[in-house]
């Protein structure tokens, strides 16, 4: 069954079962593998994408209800990977393994465009559903205050 | 091509007016002189156009050794670090070991790496010395250029290179080093070499690595370890969306007490299809009926039973005797005996286990994450009937690993797998699968008594030490050094110990051995200095002495002890009801690493509010943003495993399947975590483990503080305690 699916501002049109995770359809059909596998359960957040700019779990996120809707992957966050985020996460040499950076990166910008300046609060409360094994979550916290303006904290 | 014979550099032009510069193994010898420039088996590649590339032989699994290593190359090299391009290195015998583990690469690295960025920076002078008619001596180089001061001429490292490639290549014992003080890129933080990749989402993973014509394989094991596939549903499974193959892999373990390597291809069903989606909605609908095996018969609450038994009885043996325990508890002012246990816990790296191969004319080609890729293509030749050289090994960046890629199962599946398959395919376990089918931190029970003098001295100190293994062998990872602290430090001491059989897979989990020796030793050593009415880190500074010992340099640990006393404010700040501080040290993988932790308990609600790291890793930090990070992922990573870190097995299965019943730290629940190296004469050495242990009983030794209740048992949750 077709589903049409706007992706990073592209349409595209998927041959795939409804119920199909927009995960797998974004990594396996579309090669855009930056999205992540990390636990299938909603647990981890390694597959955080943007629907209707909404941080969701692409691995729960069947494509029947991403259909129609703007759907940005770490991909299409930046034209040329140059999101503040992604130069505060350079900047400040975020990642370990980088596994879940896509992840993380992409909560952080859902956050930002609800909270231009967050608390710390509100960055825990926003990213508390994002798993890092590495253990990269003082400079997760201090890269989005940086890439919100609020400097080295 | 020149091979200097005193020495084991080789060096070698390439077309286009470049030079290589790597180890001199008969491999690179017997290269034709006219490789292309793009042949990676070298370290050094300097193009004629100034561009060089440096290559990383270790696989990269986050510790950032792919930016580490480099940057020693570099150093020496000098070259300016930001138009340095760096190459993760295949498999290959020209690179020497290339595994990561035992945090072995800063100590294994810190000579031949820069060896060779030296030699090749001599050699360019040379060149350079040669071409102008003056004397070596009287130029230098930076920043991929050599100078020749007295009459202002420089030419590029790309100008020289076809020239430098004939120089003879110094000999070891001719190479000077720079002095540390005029390092400009060893001891500089330095960002991630794969970071712009990581944070614009490139395909850099295992797991991303694609080619045409690719399938996707999930295979489903037996619950139970080893267990054999009776029959399945394999023609209901073909009919399914997408499927290609589905079929039984027969498999061949090792059955019995697994001690050590690998058991074996383990048994299962292999269902490939176009795309991994359609793989594992066909094996939702697979039905497979097991002869579960022997390994059926083991579970947890078996192994405590049995612990207690063995704790009852003459241990089965000694390991480590001074002096007269018996005599020494008799004499003593005061006893105290206590049981302390760890569970099973999993690796459960973020990316699960996945490998891709291809099998085509009797050659396999294998897509690997491994940190033991030599050891992966042994094992796969061995269990395929394959000759090693004809399989080709190449290394992906990994999303962690912990010690799990130490292990090659996933493998040796995929290549069976891409063996009937003939045609590229990617093999990803699930989640479940990989923290079902894991090589497990073992647990352990140990069973302890020691006793204090009318002075508060620690005179006697006993353990009987009940873990896993068969006669004289415990199980991987599951066993004790007769050196482990205090060993040495106590004058009558006594390590006993006696294995019981286990049936499943254990292996190592970052700092092994050290991540739960470490929380028993410093919570019993803590019992002991609050049974001598003295301050705990006041009894351990006590308990080291001044001597050092064989094996153990107590002048490092008692220089980071004595920092973190004084950077956490030890003993110096009033602290609220409920908040205490809570110390700790360990030495472990060449590593001496004291930290304090600052907790607030309420009503078994525990918040970790800070924590101080101390630690001794020799003369030099090579990277400080590297150095941090591993040092704040050690103790996040502790913190972990602490509270509700647990395997638990029933019947021979793993209960847990995913990040919802065997937890991570969460940012929410993320202390300060101050860090702080104690520099000394001593060569560098690594980072990836031995900030880890002292953290786990640095907490629970807070927590007494805090509370008065004594942890002897892992995970915390099992005592009732939650993050607050």
């Amino acid at each position: 069954m077709a589903t049409q699916l706007t992706i990073n501002g592209r349409s595209t049109t998927v041959d795939a079962p409804p119920d199909t995770p927009l995960l797998w359809v974004l990594r396996d059909v579309l090669n855009l593998h930056g999205t992540k596998y990390g636990c299938g359960i909603g647990q981890c957040g390694a597959c955080t994408v943007h629907l209707a700019g909404q941080a969701v779990r692409s691995c729960l996120t069947p494509i029947s209800a991403a259909a129609n809707q703007k759907i940005t992957t770490i991909e299409g966050l930046s034209p040329n990977g140059q999101h503040p985020l992604q130069v505060a996460w350079q900047q400040i040499d975020v990642p370990q393994c980088g596994y879940c950076q896509a992840g993380q990166i992409m909560s952080a910008a859902a956050l930002l465009a609800k909270h231009p300046k967050p608390t710390d609060d509100q960055i825990d409360s926003a990213m508390n559903g994002n798993l890092c094994r590495c253990g990269t979550y003082l400079r997760v916290r201090q890269a989005i205050h940086q890439a919100a303006g609020q400097g080295k904290v | 091509m020149t091979v200097s014979r005193r020495s084991f550099l080789s060096v070698s032009a390439v077309t286009g007016g470049g030079m290589l510069l790597g180890f001199g193994t008969k491999a690179l010898a017997q290269q034709p002189p006219n490789q292309a420039p793009l042949d990676p088996n070298t370290f050094i590649r300097i193009a004629a156009d100034g561009t060089v590339t440096l290559v990383s032989r270790n696989p990269e699994i986050g510790q950032g050794i792919k930016t580490m290593l480099p940057m020693l190359i570099a150093e020496e090299l000098e070259v300016d670090w930001r138009s340095v391009k760096v190459e993760q290195a295949d498999l290959g015998a020209q690179y020497g070991a290339q595994t990561t583990g035992g945090s072995r690469a800063a100590s294994n690295n810190w000579v031949p790496m820069r060896q060779m960025g030296a030699a090749g920076r001599m050699m360019l002078i040379a060149a350079a010395a040669r071409k102008w008619g003056v004397p070596e001596s009287e130029c230098f180089a930076s920043k991929g250029r050599v100078y020749h001061r007295a009459t202002d001429r420089s030419l590029g490292y790309g100008e020289l290179a076809a020239a430098a490639a004939t120089m003879p290549v110094p000999d070891l014992s001719a190479i000077k080093f720079k002095e540390a003080a005029s390092f400009k890129i060893i001891g500089q933080s330095t960002i991630g070499v794969d970071v712009p990749d990581i944070t614009s989402g490139k395909p850099i993973f295992g797991i991303d690595f694609t080619t045409p014509g690719m399938l996707f394989a999930s295979y489903q094991k037996c619950p139970v370890f080893g267990g054999r596939v009776v029959s399945a549903n394999l023609d209901d499974i073909k009919k399914m969306p997408g499927v290609k193959h589905a079929f039984v892999v027969e498999g061949q373990v090792k059955m019995g007490p697994v001690l050590d390597g690998e058991p074996g291809l383990e048994p299962g069903v292999a269902i490939v299809a176009d795309t991994w989606w359609d793989a594992q909605t066909a094996r939702k609908k697979l039905v497979v009926k097991w002869d579960n095996g022997p390994a059926a018969s083991q579970s947890t609450a078996e192994f405590a039973r049995r612990a207690d038994e063995l704790s009852k009885q003459k241990p089965q043996r000694t390991l480590k005797n001074d002096g007269n325990v018996d005599d020494g508890l008799k004499a003593a002012a005061k006893t105290v005996e206590a049981a302390y246990s760890y569970p099973f816990i999993s690796h459960a790296p973020l990316e699960p286990r996945n490998c891709s191969a291809h099998y085509q004319d009797g050659k396999l080609e294998i897509w690997t994450t491994s940190q033991l890729p030599a050891r992966g293509r042994q094992f796969v030749a061995k269990t395929l009937g394959m000759k090693e050289d004809d399989i080709t090994i190449h290394l992906l960046r990994a999303g962690g690993s912990f010690g799990r890629g130490l292990n090659n199962d996933y493998m040796v599946e995929v290549a069976a797998i891409a063996k009937v398959v003939g045609v590229p395919v990617k093999l990803l376990w699930t989640r479940e699968d990989d923290m079902q089918h894991d090589y497990y931190r073992p647990g352990g029970f140990h069973y302890l008594k020691g006793g204090v003098d009318t002075q508060g001295k620690l005179i006697a100190w006993q353990n009987h030490f009940v873990s896993y293994g068969d006669g004289e062998h415990f199980s991987s990872s599951a066993g004790i050094g007769p050196g482990e602290f205090p060993s040495g430090f106590v004058s009558n001491f006594a390590m006993y110990s006696s294995v019981m059989p286990l049936e499943i897979k254990t292996g190592a989990l970052r700092a092994p051995g050290a991540n739960s020796q470490c929380f028993v030793m410093q919570s019993f050593i803590d019992e002991m200095a609050h049974a001598a009415g003295q301050d705990p880190l006041v009894f351990r500074q006590t308990l080291l002495g001044e001597e050092t010992k064989p094996g153990y340099n107590v002048k490092r640990m008692r220089g980071v002890l004595d920092l973190v006393a004084e950077k956490s404010g030890w003993g110096k700040r009033t602290l609220p009801a409920g908040t205490a501080l809570g110390v700790a040290f360990h030495y472990s993988f060449q590593g001496y690493f004291a930290h304090v932790a600052e907790v607030t308990v309420a009503a078994n609600k525990l918040k970790v509010n800070r924590v101080w790291v101390c630690g001794d890793v020799g003369s030099q930090i090579i990277n400080p943003s590297g150095a941090e990070a591993q040092v704040q992922g050690g103790v996040i990573d502790g913190l972990s495993e602490m509270m509700t870190q647990e395997i638990t097995l029933e019947g021979g299965a793993v209960v847990q399947g995913n990040y919802d019943k065997h937890q991570l730290l969460r940012i929410r629940q993320t202390p300060q975590i101050e860090v702080h190296f104690v520099k000394t004469d001593n060569a560098p050495t690594g980072l990836g483990e031995p900030a880890l242990p002292p953290v786990i009983p640095a907490v629970t030794n807070a927590i007494f503080a805090a509370t008065g209740k004594r942890i002897r048992s892992l995970p915390l949750s099992k005592s009732g305690y939650s993050w607050a």
